[in-house]
């Protein structure tokens, strides 16, 4: 789950990292009265808050040097639509600003936390190079990028963190308040069940502080339940929200924005399906995990995500099924459509089935059976992936 | 020969009286998995499917013996329940329980370092070595007996690529679901080192996804290491940067772990992949001919 940055920074706040004082506004006037309130630095920094980076560059952020300034910036920003690297052509609307004091920057540098697959550890990875995009300096050089490995059964330990500051370079007044920020930006890693929190930049002022300017952390989805303040914090104006629904209805649902959709179960072979319908020339819709669950109400809860807003003119069911019976999906699939089309028979667009695995015979009579029109048997899951493909290609013609 | 189990292994459902272990516990038994004790806290003295349960780990190992686990725990508790199992020194621990925490699990590998357990999953479908024994949820009608060792970290994959083999003629030693989460017990070069040294896997099919570089390792490692064939398919062609893909470890993030990348070196290391799931099949067919071993591992 990602939050937004005002979010992150309260969460840092509270676990005692340096942000710089600042709140969120969602209205120009809210915006006013932040900035009023704000008297010890004549610069304003004026932040869209979208779930996306690179909102510099998009124009997301503002310098104001004055709060007539700051009303200004925060008209102009609030209800933009804006398009980063991250977002897609699309691009994001604006709903809330981040309001905040000017930092007098000296350097900047990045400073992250995550989990590293390979030695299961967390890793506290810095750089000189901060400010810009991370991968970038990681792919061109990765000798530019210092790493910490962390024993869970300790932590981070403060000689960790002084290395780290001293590998830096970081100028003597600041190396104390750089370690005890990475000590309590770990703190809140894994108080919070952190997937990543990533300070890009963090800064060195002039007057040698050292601060959080940016902060970002996602959370690990499966650790909400112990954070219902976490949790709490959802957008959901964020989210697609057709993904939104399906999570709702515990559908693994990811839009992808074509036109052939695909109901599978199992999440691998649920990718699979998609590589396969774009292996024969469709677009595809989606990836959709309906799990181990024939249940018609989860079902039809997929169909109707699917075929929202007309996006699908066609859908591939890809089941096998092992301990799940192949005719209790089809059961599921006929009870689905007669849940989603007002006769109880149609389905506006064709649905191809290939079932196989256990009890496939069962469950291929049970469709051919049906009097639910549009439902095509597939012998084969390449048939099947084709027949669907030609099928919304004719469509379109 | 097999790896990881046998018909002699004894075995412990953590979690048994729940709903899901108990199904589980009939299929297994009824597959010839030797279970020989429950454990679920509170419910000592109970039996499920004749199944004897146990308070703890350490009560039914010292009245059973047994040697390996499988655990049905919800998630809130998974972690704990499989560093019981390693305190008791089980030999194997095979953790089917999806969405554990990811920071729950960097506790259970630090656990474990310096301790015998092997860890298969969590999030996963279990291990089957063929017509002996199974522990997990992986059907025991679609896969024969014979000498491709097959290992994945996808549940639905493994019984599609198991199934297509049984109907290519192709049998398998044992089927091992290592699991869709980013940290986990077993990787691929673990199971891929215990198929080498077993003399019945003349082959083995890997079945990997996007997101991490563990392909991309056993890439490398089989290049070096391993002289028997291998056979690959990479599921996750399509999945856009960023994007969770059902499974915790299923993400590409900062450009890394996609499936180009993780086809680019299984490639380099003259390992063949599938161009699709459907082809999974014929791709282990082609592998086996082009080493000569067809006809002996045409099995059924």
């Amino acid at each position: 789950m990602n939050i937004h940055e005002h979010q992150s920074k309260e969460i840092l706040r509270s676990y005692g990292v340096n942000v710089p004082k600042g709140k969120a506004a969602f209205s120009v006037e809210e915006a006013v009265k932040v900035a009023e309130e704000m008297t010890d630095s004549a610069v304003k920094v004026v932040k869209a808050q979208i779930h996306a980076g690179g909102r510099g560059k998009a124009g997301g952020v503002k310098l104001a040097k004055s709060v007539e300034e700051v009303k200004t910036y925060a008209a102009e920003l609030l209800g933009k639509v804006l398009k980063t690297h991250q977002t897609g052509p699309e691009g994001k609307e604006v709903h809330r600003l981040l309001i905040e004091e000017g930092s007098k920057i000296k350097k900047e540098y990045y400073l992250s936390f995550v989990i590293d697959r390979m030695t299961a550890r967390t890793v506290m990875m810095a750089s000189t190079e901060g400010g810009v995009e991370i991968e970038k300096v990681a792919a061109e050089t990765p000798e530019k990028i210092l790493k910490e490995y962390i024993d869970p059964a300790v932590g981070l330990l403060p000689f960790q963190a002084t290395r780290m500051a001293y590998a830096l370079e970081l100028p003597a007044p600041a190396i104390r308040k750089a370690s005890s920020l990475m000590l309590k930006l770990y703190d809140a890693f894994v108080g919070k069940d952190c997937s990543l929190a990533e300070i890009n930049p963090l800064v060195v002022t002039e007057d040698d502080d050292v601060v959080a300017l940016d902060a970002k952390l996602n959370f690990d989805d499966s650790a909400l339940f112990r954070h219902p303040d976490i949790a709490a914090m959802r957008d959901e104006t964020e989210e697609d929200p057709k993904e939104l629904e399906a999570a709702k209805e515990n559908l693994n649902y990811v839009n992808l924005g074509g036109d052939v959709a695909c109901m599978v179960n199992g999440a691998g072979l649920a990718m699979a399906t998609v590589d396969i319908l774009k292996h024969y020339g469709g677009d595809p819709a989606n990836f959709l995990d309906v799990g181990g669950d024939s249940d018609p109400k989860k079902i039809a809860a997929a169909f109707k995500i699917m075929l929202e807003g007309g996006q699908s003119k066609g859908i591939f069911v890809n089941i096998f099924g092992g301990i799940n019976k192949c005719d209790q999906v089809a059961e599921g699939i006929v009870e689905a459509a007669k849940i989603i089309s007002e006769d109880g028979k149609s389905i506006p667009v064709p649905v191809v089935v290939r079932l196989e695995g256990t009890n496939v015979e069962r469950g291929r009579e049970i469709l051919k059976n049906t009097p639910i029109k549009n439902v095509i048997m597939a012998e084969t899951m390449e048939g099947g992936a084709r027949e669907i493909v030609r099928l919304v290609n004719e469509a379109k013609a | 020969m097999s790896i990881l189990i046998n018909k002699d292994t004894k075995v412990i459902v953590q979690g048994i009286t729940g709903k899901a272990a108990a199904f589980h516990t009939k299929q297994m038994l009824a597959y010839g998995t030797k279970i020989v004790a429950g454990v679920t806290p509170g419910k000592a003295g109970q039996t499920v499917e004749n199944v004897p349960v146990f308070n703890t780990v350490r009560d039914a190992v010292k009245a059973t013996g047994a040697t390996a686990s499988v655990i049905y725990v919800p998630a809130k508790f998974a972690a704990d329940s499989i560093m019981e199992g390693i305190e008791a020194e089980l030999d194997l621990v095979v953790c089917i329980t999806e969405h554990i925490p990811v920071q729950d699990m960097v506790k259970v590998r630090r656990y474990m370092e310096g301790k015998k357990t092997r860890l298969i999953g969590p999030n996963c479908p279990g291990v089957l070595t063929t017509d002996e024994s199974k522990l997990g949820i992986i059907p025991g009608n679609i896969q024969k007996r014979g000498h491709v060792g097959l290992v994945s970290r996808s549940g639905t994959l493994t019984y599609e690529a198991a199934f297509q083999l049984m109907n290519a003629g192709i049998g398998i030693t044992t089927a091992v679901g290592i699991g869709g989460d980013p940290v986990k017990g077993t990787d691929f070069i673990d199971v891929l080192k215990l198929f080498k040294e077993d003399d019945d896997t003349k082959a083995v099919l890997m079945i990997g996804e996007i997101g991490g570089n563990a392909e991309e390792d056993a890439a490398l490692w089989i290049k070096e290491n391993m002289k028997k064939p291998v056979a690959a398919f990479i599921a996750g062609r399509q999945a856009p940067p960023g994007k969770r893909m059902g499974h915790a470890g299923a993400i590409i993030s900062g450009g890394k772990g996609t499936a180009a990348d993780k086809i680019k070196a299984l490639n380099a290391a003259n390992i063949l992949v599938a161009d699709t799931v459907a082809g999974i099949g014929e791709t282990v067919v082609t592998t086996l001919k082009n080493a000569g071993i067809y006809e002996e591992c045409h099995t059924c």
